[in-house]
């Protein structure tokens, strides 16, 4: 018995760890995919849902040729202009809204999204509701697979393993060897060393995974003072978000607009004639309850016309917060970096109760400075010139050696740029 | 290069063995376990079960504490938002900082309704944009919690709410229309033309009432005999700036005499060497106590107070004066016979000035001035300085009135006798006589609680008004935030109680309106905050010198008579005077000649101790208890009938027989348990006050005394001393000196030193990739660089303030800073270098010392968890979440700029058990007063307030160079250099010693700069091979030549 116990632990060993690398790679590839869908496409497309642009999910099947797919991805203008029916289809079927082209992103980025797109969990028939969180379901879904493998080799080896040193006792009988009694296996210190190992690796996984989650709040959607549908305002009557977080463009702060800021219009809408309104669970929102809340809130006497009370504000609760060590700035990301709202935001103009949409996790911050390209100047009168000073990469793009500037290019993922 | 030897401590000078060990201890640092006593973590009874026991409860604690839901968090926008406020955006107003008669203009910032850092107005042709470390902290006294917040009456020494303005007016009218008495208005120096207008209004309505102006750091002197010898009560405007030999006779120019921020200035313009040209000024000093002035001379020689006069009359003597000076030294001889022979060289481009208070030496000064062709050139009559206009003679003659009944009200406005005075006893009983005494001070100082009714006026960042530091130059003063108390500006009152309808608001805005011509003016007036007109500024005349009284001046000075040991008082440049007394950034501050800070104390010379302590401070031995230990023994001084207790610090360069005392400290409540309520809670406990000891010769106070005696005492004090901390452990290439006249000669000196030191690392040219073994990194786009003057740099600490300020620095309060735990990430050393035993042969160089941004740095090789690292636009990053406190980088730092946060100065500990710092390493009541709410307004909301247990260091401002890149980049342009990106320290210094920018813009000020003064460029310990970010200019000095002399 001796000389195969520390065979057997090794073999179990590198089982463990094959598992665990296995488990985490899976994860880490799917998850990049997800995060460069997020950033790259999540404002127009939906996976399942026909959003400004098409559902994804079966893109692949719909256009086998891979070849074709990504230069549509790189350029949609060269791949319609070349003449291809299918997408002039699409194209005049989207109302001719032409899509954002993506020459920076890499043939293997390309991948990863449409990995991300096709592993995505098909609507179920309560479409969604009985699985609130579907984004992580292709991480679970594989690592259930695994553990089940894992747990059939491991029977398996158990069962040789014991099968192995019966024959042994029985030999070791038969030669007339004396032996010691047989250690029933729940008492075998090998067996209680593996299990003791299997459970502090487990152990530990959810401990770290719940400590990195402690006080994010994805997909947070907390009941507001005034069921106030950003559907209906962005949303059907296309309002743009800088009327009311005017902050988002000159400050940090987007703010929470002032109530002044609404009663702009709604001194004079004080009825709702649109859809009713529901919430998440289902009930139908008097949404001219809701102007008359705003009026007690701001003093405002819609018969008269006129602020007949003393106003008092109205204690929102906030959703989207970041650590007090965090320095984020929101007027950089939309006049510097360009960036869409529904970028970070997720569909806006489809949520009647906002959730946050992003992780607001660091990874999720660093995994989009990495993948996004800086406004560098072209040497043709385009883009910031506040990039002129990178002489370097000026140099680098012309002979070649580079092909765009990411924000991390120009120390966007450096300490000092959030945290002081 | 001078072979010259600096030390910043005895103990280091003489390389003692404790100054060595604790060198080498610098970073040791016990646990404070109280428990274990002396025996040791390994003898106590269970060691073992106790770790495991407090492992078990953290890891509990951790759990519960994680388990906990996120806490839901509320956003209340405004209902009714200011169309011109953007929250999180920064606006800026400009406005001017009043104390005292002192007026400097600047620009508040402003971050969602708070103001939280001052900055100079470069619009101002005074300051020129230049701050002071006073100006700089000031904005900390809007938010003291000791400030008065309501009109008070005193019953029996304790204050009484009066809930209204309008009962407080009832009051005081009725108590005043009860007096027979005169009416007197007793204020600081009012340089304000609106203010003077209703004063007069107000005196204009009450028959027989006068105003009477009082300065604590009075200038009476000066007035009388600019009188006397030009016919104007007034102080000239002074041109240090086109002045080639400046003698000054004790006057601290650039630390606290008159206009310091002006002056510094100026004299920076003379001291900064281009080096196409080699020129410099030279600047004498002649003085008792070495004053920060002092340690910027050239040629510094020292005297007793009492020889002042006979000094000026020495020099005027030399210089051809028909005047016989009384004897003096054979070595003061020699040194006036050099300066008159400089003097007399650079006629019409000389300059002498004494910080005497006695009209006497002001009138030789005066004689000396026209001798040497000063008056019309580097004195000018046209524009003269109103910020001191008090007369000691006036304020005399109203104590004794008061004393005899005839003053039937009393109203006082920014002035507090009751501490600064030299009688103050017998303005305290004058006080007593007067019925109707009424203050207007913002808290209950020493002279307010002894009022009978108080009406705070607001502090200058919530009011309204103006300054006029000289004619043709007005600085305006708005409001930057709505008044936090029931305050009002004192000049409502007067308005009030003479009949006026108008507010002082409503006034002011016509008084300019009518004067500028309209809104339109009136508002460009207040945001550019300055009113200049050249032509007012140009019409004043020049003024006709009158010899007559110099006879009088020489016959008085010549009778004056000195003794064995006098007693000098001298205003420290954090402290002045003491009005902003309850400030712990100031408190904190540690002066630039004895790096003290939270006291004050008796400098004397090292003779003294070695005669009377027999402590010989060049002997290892016996200067080590000295240096490495806070206790000083404290001596009992007697002078003039008064006499305190106060522990004594050899000071290099101090006059023989001369014992210096700082005034502006010891303040207190007639009731010594109040001091913390009424004066403030940092306050009680620091320093004595030394005012007591001045003297009046009959018509001026006098800062110093003569026939002063000292007793021993057995006491000890400790002092919180800076000067031993951060030590370079014997590295000299630290700082490089060398004379004009040297570096005319050799301008390559410093090149060739280098060179040599690097020669087997490359040269200069190649040794950042030659002497390396790492990899040489790309600095594309931007790289940032500092270059510090040490020329320019006269250590004046505006720069640490203005730090403190923008990057929200903890104080850490006596005890720590004790304990080697001051928080300053920039401090500036002194260090001396010379024969300490003679004092005229000490010389002193100040250096401001900062993270130097080193591109191999050698802490971020060391961090364990990399939360500190380098930026690819050179910084040395420093990441507060991710520090877990092993302080391996303060140990690996070869400049000993990291600072690690010992205690939880902020108060932030979630657990409210571990915010209670009594056990050891108690923190001081002035620390935990900065964590009040109400304090903790000035706080910078883009800076993390960082908490127990992490390191943090100079970042260069990085929330700046942040911002001034993201303006560049919303306005599609390139970064303008010394526009969009200025550090606090550089914004802050009056003599623009610091240059910043982008070293890899060729056209930017920093390469400029680097350039322009190769030969004097160098980088500090630059043989580490740690490539710092910051360079220094060689400290060159201007004395008279051996040769010549």
């Amino acid at each position: 018995m001796h000389h195969y116990r520390p065979r057997a632990l090794r073999i179990s060993y590198s089982f463990l760890l094959t598992t665990v690398i296995l488990l985490f790679g899976n994860l880490s590839m799917a998850q990049d995919g997800k995060a460069l869908f997020q950033s790259n496409c999540a404002s127009c497309h939906n996976p399942i849902k026909v959003l400004t642009g098409p559902a994804l999910k079966g893109v692949t099947s719909r256009v086998p040729d891979q070849k074709l797919l990504h230069a549509w991805i790189h350029n949609n203008a060269a791949v319609l202009a070349s003449g291809n029916k299918y997408f002039n289809d699409l194209y005049v079927q989207f109302s001719k809204t032409p899509m954002s082209t993506f020459p920076g992103l890499s043939d293997a980025e390309i991948d990863a999204i449409l990995k991300y797109i096709e592993t995505y969990p098909e609507p179920g028939p309560a479409s969604g509701k009985n699985n609130p969180n579907p984004e992580q379901a292709p991480a679970s879904d594989n690592s259930l697979l695994y553990g089940i493998l894992t747990l059939i080799l491991a029977v398996i080896m158990l069962i040789l393993m014991q099968v192995n040193s019966n024959l042994k006792k029985l030999s070791d009988d038969k030669s007339g060897v004396p032996s010691s009694d047989p250690v029933p296996f729940y008492k075998n210190k090998a067996y209680i060393a593996l299990i003791v190992l299997v459970l502090f690796v487990l152990g530990g996984y959810y401990l770290v995974q719940a400590a990195v989650g402690l006080g994010r709040q994805q997909n947070y959607q907390p009941v507001q003072p005034i069921f106030f549908s950003h559907k209906v305002h962005p949303g059907t009557n296309q309002i743009s978000c800088l009327y009311c977080h005017g902050g988002a463009w000159d400050s940090k702060h987007a703010g929470v607009p002032s109530l002044n800021v609404c009663m702009n219009c709604h001194a004079a809408i004080n009825d709702y004639k649109g859809e009713p309104l529901h919430r998440e669970d289902g009930t139908v929102v008097d949404a001219n309850a809701e102007i008359q809340k705003l009026y007690s809130y701001t003093g405002y006497d819609p018969a008269s016309g006129k602020y007949t009370e003393p106003g008092k504000q109205i204690e929102w609760v906030k959703i989207h917060s970041l650590p007090d060590f965090v320095y984020f700035n929101h007027s950089q990301h939309i006049r510097a970096g360009k960036v869409q709202c529904q970028t970070c935001h997720g569909n806006i103009t489809q949520m009647n109760e906002v959730k946050q949409f992003a992780e607001l996790s660091m990874g999720w911050c660093i995994n989009c400075h990495r993948t996004t390209k800086v406004n560098f100047p072209d040497g043709k009168g385009n883009g910031n010139k506040f990039y002129g000073i990178y002489e370097k990469f000026h140099q680098d793009l012309k002979s070649g050696k580079m092909d765009s500037v990411t924000v991390e290019n120009i120390g966007g993922t450096e300490c000092y740029k959030c945290h002081y | 290069m001078s072979e010259k030897k600096y030390w910043q401590n005895f103990g280091e000078r003489s390389s003692s063995e404790s100054s060595r060990k604790l060198a080498e201890n610098e970073f040791q640092e016990d646990l404070p376990m109280e428990s274990f006593d002396s025996k040791g973590l390994l003898d106590v009874k269970t060691p073992r079960r106790d770790f495991l026991k407090y492992l078990g409860y953290s890891t509990a604690a951790a759990t519960l504490a994680a388990s906990c839901k996120v806490p839901v968090r509320k956003v209340v926008p405004y209902l009714n938002k200011p169309d011109n406020m953007i929250p999180g955006v920064a606006d800026y107003y400009a406005t001017t900082y009043v104390s005292g008669g002192d007026a400097i203009s600047i620009v508040a910032k402003v971050r969602d309704g708070r103001p939280i850092k001052l900055e100079g107005n470069e619009l101002s042709g005074i300051t020129q944009g230049g701050t002071s470390a006073r100006m700089q902290a000031s904005v900390l006294d809007l938010y003291d919690t000791a400030r008065l917040r309501y009109p008070v009456q005193m019953v029996n020494g304790l204050p009484q709410e009066v809930t209204s303005f309008e009962a407080f007016d009832k009051l005081v009218s009725q108590s005043m229309a009860a007096q027979t008495g005169s009416v007197v208005l007793l204020t600081g120096t009012i340089t304000s033309p609106t203010s003077n207008q209703i004063i007069s209004e107000f005196l204009a309505k009450y028959p027989g009432s006068r105003h009477v102006q009082y300065d604590a750091d009075s200038f009476s002197g000066m007035l009388q005999a600019n009188e006397a010898a030009y016919g104007k009560r007034a102080i000239p405007s002074y041109r240090f700036d086109i002045a080639k030999v400046i003698v000054s006779l004790g006057a601290d120019f650039l630390g606290t005499w008159l206009s310091p921020v002006e002056f510094a200035r100026q004299y920076a313009k003379g001291r900064k060497i281009n080096e196409q040209a080699p020129e410099m000024n030279r600047h004498y000093q002649f003085e008792s106590l070495l004053s920060m002035t002092g340690a910027n001379a050239d040629e510094r020689f020292t005297h007793k107070p009492s020889e002042t006069g006979a000094v000026a009359l020495a020099l005027l003597a030399a210089l051809g004066g028909n005047v016989t000076a009384p004897a003096i030294s054979e070595k003061l001889k020699a040194a006036v016979a050099k300066t008159a022979k400089d003097l007399a060289a650079a006629k019409g481009k000389a300059l002498v000035i004494s910080g005497s208070n006695d009209m006497y030496v002001q009138l030789v000064v005066n004689a000396i001035n026209e001798a040497v062709g000063a008056n019309g050139t580097t004195i000018t009559w046209s524009a003269p300085l109103l910020t001191r206009q008090g007369v000691d003679a006036e304020f005399a003659t109203l104590v004794d009135d008061m004393n005899s009944g005839k003053i039937g009200s009393l109203l006082i406005y920014d002035a507090n006798p009751a501490y600064d005075y030299y009688d103050a006893k017998k303005f305290k009983i004058g006080l007593e006589k007067v019925k109707t005494s009424v203050s207007f001070n913002g808290r209950l100082d020493e002279t307010s609680e002894l009022c009978k009714y108080v009406l705070p006026s607001p502090h200058f960042l919530e009011r309204w008004g103006d300054t006029q530091a000289k004619p043709g130059y007005v600085s305006l003063i708005q409001p930057v935030i709505a008044p936090l108390f029931l305050t009002r500006p004192y000049e409502d009152s007067l308005m009030k109680w003479s009949g006026n309808t108008l507010s002082y608001d409503e006034f002011f805005k016509k008084y300019w309106e009518d004067k500028l011509g309209g809104l339109e003016a009136y508002e460009k007036a207040l945001q550019d905050g300055v009113l200049e007109s050249k032509t007012d500024a140009g019409t004043g005349a020049g003024a006709t010198y009158n010899a007559s009284k110099l006879g009088d001046a020489a016959t008085a000075i010549g009778s004056k008579k000195g003794s064995d040991l006098e007693l000098a008082l001298y205003m420290q440049v954090s402290m002045g005077t003491g009005a902003q007394a309850n400030n712990p950034w100031l408190l904190e501050l540690p002066d630039p000649i004895t790096r003290g800070a939270w006291d004050n104390y008796a400098m004397v010379s090292p003779k003294f101790f070695k005669d009377n302590y027999d402590i010989d401070l060049s002997d290892a031995h016996q200067a080590d208890h000295f240096e490495v230990h806070p206790e000083r023994p404290v001596i009992k001084i007697k002078a003039n009938g008064k006499e305190t207790s106060i522990p004594v610090v050899p000071v290099p360069g101090t006059a023989e027989g001369v014992i210096a005392i700082a005034v502006g400290y010891g303040r207190e409540s007639a009731d010594p348990k109040k001091t913390a309520a009424f004066i403030g809670r940092a306050v009680p406990g620091a320093g004595r006050n030394a005012y007591p000891f001045a003297t009046s010769n009959g018509t001026t106070v006098d800062w110093s005394a003569t026939g002063a005696s000292f007793e021993k005492t057995n006491e000890e004090y400790q002092i919180a001393f800076s000067q031993t901390h951060n030590s370079y452990e014997g590295r000299t290439s630290v700082i490089k000196e060398m004379n004009l006249e040297e570096f005319i000669k050799d301008p390559n000196e410093v090149l060739e030193e280098r060179e040599k030191e690097l020669k087997n690392f490359g040269g200069i040219a190649n040794y950042e990739k030659e002497g390396t073994l790492y990899g040489y990194y790309d600095k594309p786009g931007i790289h940032w660089g500092m270059s510090i003057d040490l020329n320019s740099c006269t250590g004046c600490g505006a720069c640490v303030i203005a730090c403190h300020a923008e990057n929200n620095v903890s104080v850490v309060g006596k005890n720590e800073v004790m304990r080697f735990h001051d928080m300053h990430w920039l401090r500036i050393d002194r260090y001396f270098t010379g024969n300490y035993a003679d004092p005229d042969s000490v010389q002193t160089i100040f250096q401001p010392m900062l993270c130097q941004h080193c591109d191999n740095a050698p802490c971020e090789n060391v961090c364990p968890v990399s939360a500190t690292n380098h930026s690819s636009e050179g910084l040395n990053q420093m990441v507060y979440n991710r520090c877990i406190g092993t302080r391996y980088c303060a140990n690996n730092c070869p400049f000993k700029v990291r600072r690690f946060n010992w205690a939880d100065y902020n108060q932030a500990d979630s657990f409210p058990n571990n915010q209670d710092q009594h056990g050891v390493g108690a923190l001081n009541e002035s620390v935990l007063m900065m964590s009040d709410d109400l304090t903790r307004m000035v706080l910078n909301p883009d800076v993390t307030v960082r908490s127990r247990g992490v390191m943090e260091k100079c970042s260069f401002c990085v929330q700046r160079l942040q911002d001034g890149k993201l303006k560049a980049k919303k306005a599609d342009r390139p970064l303008l250099d010394m526009q969009d990106v200025r550090t606090s320290c550089q914004q802050a210094c009056p003599t623009e010693a610091i240059v910043f920018g982008n070293i890899n813009d060729s056209k930017s000020a920093i390469v400029k700069e680097r350039v322009n003064n190769q030969h004097r460029v160098y980088h500090v310990l630059e043989e580490l091979h740690v490539l710092p970010n910051i360079t220094y200019l060689a400290k060159v000095r201007n004395p008279e030549s051996e040769a010549k002399a």
